[in-house]
């Protein structure tokens, strides 16, 4: 798909994960002639107007309108194009949640949806521009695929692949300003397979977005002082779900922890749940996440200490699932 | 594109079989929107039998003419239409609304064959019409979108933020038609959310607003020739129908919104239309 293309390693300290996605944009613009983009008074914040300055003739700015935003999104599809749009997440997902499930899901559209500003990421924003439910809603739309990169090297990844995967695609990021955890886009990403971070037989932390760089700093901490072996598995595709790392992951560790800046209801932790809970196999498990509540105001690297998202919380949650009782005998039968 | 008077005589025979149709589907369904069905009889009849550059036996072939039907619950007079037409045989219908049928009374693109866009939720379609004539605009092709709006659907926001839309990028290519039957499921528009002054409305937000007889095959074809002529602004026309058209005991009646037919009602539901009168 990147044939032709040189791609290389973008300057991820200093670009945010919309620039990076705004420059894989413009790149892709070149090979595929079908690709339009549009956004909702968002080309700017969301990086999108880099395609717009390089491609004006395929480049929509439908205003402060997201219902239109994906209506139109849905009708360009349907005229042959692969629109790719971007606005906030809670625009998208809430906003618009009607247009992108009857308009786009239903209907199996070529579309391709970059939602900013997810979860907490915004947070000095307050609620009504914090997206701690996309996940779940998105999850829940038949047809529909949804990722969310842990950095901006990462959204470069799954902005190319999904070009190339046919019907709606949902690409969840953050504001910005979050750490790089990459070095290099040639790391085998692939839509639907996970990846194996760190090592480990102890317990398994299962993490996507902005959870990924912490929990592997956290297991690295928790490697040297207490001793233990954390695995850390990338899980960017929330759907569809990489069951195999997953069961994998309960057989060889037993203990199990999600991470996500979402609510624990609804997101990747309860699409890991629901692999456990149909495999019939028992393993100690725990959500992390927005504890059902709306989230607090605050800067994100705060909310993110808050909410046990950073490495001293994930530190905090693993030696608390790590003490906790459970059977460890190796006889599966007994449980199924 | 001049229509001589064969053509209006050929036409107006056409909505009556389509009408008789309708009823024939809203007998076997148990039930179906029939009265807003009967109202955008004549504005389906024409795209579908003189405008709209279509071929039943190529219904993706990519120059095609689209056509948005935004007031999905007209479902029961577009699957008639679409059988009419050739896209499938009409005895298929005798499933509407049935366990697994392809046809539910929102016609699905998925499942029927002939329909450009899913529609059912109101508010739906204009955007995606907007976003057709975009597409068709950004790939250099010449083929039309129509879309057809109910009027109380006009109450939705997203049809403005539509029209915004299509005001702004001056979507010429893209031709609306308001199905003005001054109906809606809980009485008439004015009284449950006034739209009036409707074609003001429209005006502001950067249509050319053309008010015409919806029944009236002559003058739904100026309003389209005019349509098509354009170049600056889109154009919209408010068609004035009536709600239930051609069956005497429902047009204008709020109650046949959406309803059932026994075999009595049947026939003197289509002895009715084949009472009616043309329309200048």
């Amino acid at each position: 798909m990147s044939e032709g293309l040189t791609w290389t390693v973008y300057d991820a300290d200093t670009m945010t994960q919309a620039e990076i996605y705004g420059e894989v944009l413009c790149q892709l613009g070149e090979q595929h002639p079908e690709i339009v983009a549009l956004s909702a008074d968002m080309a700017n914040s969301t990086k999108i107007g880099r395609f717009g300055k390089k491609f004006p003739e395929r480049f929509f700015n439908v205003g402060i309108a997201e219902q239109n935003l994906f209506g139109v999104a849905a009708g360009m599809a349907k005229s042959g194009l692969t629109p790719v749009v971007s606005t906030m997440a809670a625009f998208t997902a809430m906003r618009a949640c009607e247009q992108v499930r009857t308009d786009i899901c239903y209907q199996n559209l070529n579309c391709k949806i970059i939602a900013t500003h997810g979860g907490s990421s915004f947070g000095q924003a307050g609620t009504t521009h914090h997206c701690t439910e996309d996940l779940s809603i998105m999850r829940s739309f038949a047809n529909m695929t949804v990722i969310v990169p842990a950095d901006g090297i990462e959204t470069a990844n799954a902005v190319r692949a999904a070009i190339d995967w046919p019907g709606p695609v949902y690409i969840r990021i953050g504001r910005g300003f979050e750490p790089p955890f990459y070095e290099s886009e040639d790391y085998g990403f692939a839509i639907g397979k996970s990846v194996e971070l760190h090592p480990g037989t102890d317990v398994t932390l299962i993490c996507c977005g902005i959870a990924v760089l912490q929990a592997v700093e956290a297991a690295k901490f928790l490697q040297a002082n207490d001793d233990l072996s954390v695995r850390v598995i990338n899980m960017h595709t929330i759907k569809p779900i990489d069951e195999a790392a997953i069961l994998s992951a309960v057989t060889d560790t037993r203990r199990l922890i999600t991470f996500e800046d979402h609510n624990v209801h609804g997101g990747l932790g309860s699409a890991v749940a629901d692999v456990i809970a149909a495999s019939g196999k028992g393993c100690a498990f725990e959500k992390v996440g927005i504890p059902d509540c709306f989230c607090e105001v605050g800067y994100p690297e705060d909310l993110y200490s808050h909410y046990k998202l950073d490495t001293d919380g994930i530190v905090e949650k693993v030696r608390e699932v790590m003490g906790r009782d459970f059977e460890e005998d190796d006889d599966w039968e007994d449980e199924v | 594109m001049p229509i001589t008077e064969q053509e209006i005589r050929f036409l107006e025979e056409k909505a009556k079989k389509i009408r008789k149709d309708i009823i024939d589907i809203t007998g076997w369904s148990g039930g179906a929107h029939i009265g807003g069905a009967m109202s955008m009889v004549e504005m389906l009849t024409l795209l579908y039998f003189k405008v709209a550059r279509l071929d039943p036996s190529q219904p993706e072939a990519p120059e095609r003419d689209r056509i948005v039907v935004s007031k999905g619950h007209g479902g029961v007079g577009y699957a008639a239409m679409l059988a009419d037409k050739g896209y499938f045989e009409f005895d298929l219908l005798k499933d509407f609304n049935k366990f697994k049928s392809p046809f539910g009374m929102h016609l699905d693109s998925a499942k029927v064959r002939g329909v450009d866009v899913s529609t059912g939720s109101l508010g739906h379609g204009l955007p995606m019409a907007v976003g057709l004539a975009l597409g068709a605009r950004v790939q250099k092709q010449d083929w039309k979108t129509f879309c057809i709006l109910g009027d109380g659907e006009c109450n939705e926001g997203s049809v403005w933020e539509a029209a915004m839309a299509a005001g702004h990028f001056k979507t010429t290519n893209l031709i609306t038609f308001v199905d003005r039957n001054r109906l809606m499921i809980d009485g008439q528009t004015e009284e449950v959310m006034s739209l009036e002054p409707f074609a003001d409305k429209w005006r502001a937000f950067g249509f050319d607003v053309r008010e015409v007889d919806g029944h009236s095959f002559g003058q739904l074809t100026e309003s389209i020739d005019a349509a098509l002529a354009a170049t600056e602004k889109p154009v919209i026309v408010i068609a004035n129908t009536i709600k239930g058209k051609g069956v005497d005991f429902m047009e204008n009646d709020v109650r046949w919104h959406y309803g059932g037919l026994d075999t009595d009602l049947i026939a003197r539901a289509k002895d009715s239309v084949d009472r009616m009168a043309g329309h200048d």
